[in-house]
């Protein structure tokens, strides 16, 4: 095998992500990680489930919002939390800090990760449970692919579920 | 930290391989340190990311990181990767004899 550029030169080093929630502030964190990963010349290889699939549906991903009520690290009241129209202000106020420090939008971080080579994989599960196809997703998903498929796709990985 | 011989010269790096002092660099180091990243020759390309490196560097005290880099240098997200395939956002700045990019992206 040949020298990463960054481990001890044995083996390549591999990621894989498990996305598994559709909120703006959990899409970030394994866009961020696969995105970093990438950069340091590691492969990383992403498997959107479940509630993660909004994250690569075409006509969601700009809509995501930021989940509020039962989130303790808010510090906010939970009652005040659940009152109409908190979750979009606060959600408002993720993207504009987003902007201020111009991180990427969620469309864009999978544009950025296409670009950087990671591969990005739906649930089949999860798809025909939510009656999506692969038309509908964007165009940077690889595929939609069975759990089996993952741990082929993902051996020797480290593996982080999010 | 410790030092070590890059074209014939005495470095010091951190312990990533990591050049500590910025003003010990020069073009020929840039090359060898490519060189042990397997990018051999340095093409024009690689010169435009590593003269704004170092310009960005000298300018904010920090090196970029590649978002900042596609931004500004006119080299774009895939051309990085094509320029750097073992990791842009750390190769761009040890070869331009700078520390690794403190931001996430």
């Amino acid at each position: 095998m040949t020298d990463n550029g960054n481990g001890n030169g044995e083996t390549p080093r591999k990621v894989a992500i498990i996305c598994s929630k559709g909120s703006l502030d959990m899409a970030y964190p394994g866009l961020i990680l696969a995105n970093a990963a990438r950069m340091m010349g590691i492969d990383a290889v992403l498997f959107f489930t479940f509630w993660g699939m909004d994250v690569i549906h075409d006509k969601r991903v700009d809509k995501l919002h930021t989940g509020i009520v039962g989130n303790p690290a808010t510090h906010m009241p939970a009652m005040v939390a659940g009152l109409p129209g908190m979750e979009g202000l606060a959600t408002k106020m993720m993207k504009k800090k987003i902007d201020e420090l111009d991180i990427p939008t969620v469309r864009e971080m999978i544009e950025i990760l296409d670009d950087a080579g990671a591969e990005i994989y739906g649930c089949q599960m999860a798809a025909e449970m939510m009656d999506i196809d692969k038309k509908d997703l964007l165009p940077q998903v690889k595929d939609i692919i069975t759990a089996m498929d993952f741990f082929d796709k993902s051996e020797g990985a480290q593996t982080i579920f999010i | 930290m410790s030092t070590t011989t890059i074209a014939g010269q005495e470095i010091e790096v951190n312990e990533d391989g990591f050049m500590l002092n910025p003003d010990q660099w020069s073009p020929e180091i840039a090359a060898e340190l490519a060189r042990e990243a397997g990018i051999d020759p340095l093409t024009d390309k690689h010169w435009q990311v590593i003269d704004f490196c170092r310009r960005d560097a000298a300018d904010k005290g920090e090196a970029p990181g590649v978002r900042r880099i596609t931004k500004n240098a006119g080299v774009s997200m895939k051309e990085m990767y094509q320029l750097f395939p073992k990791g842009p956002g750390i190769l761009s700045s040890k070869i331009s004899g700078l520390t690794k990019p403190k931001g996430c992206i």
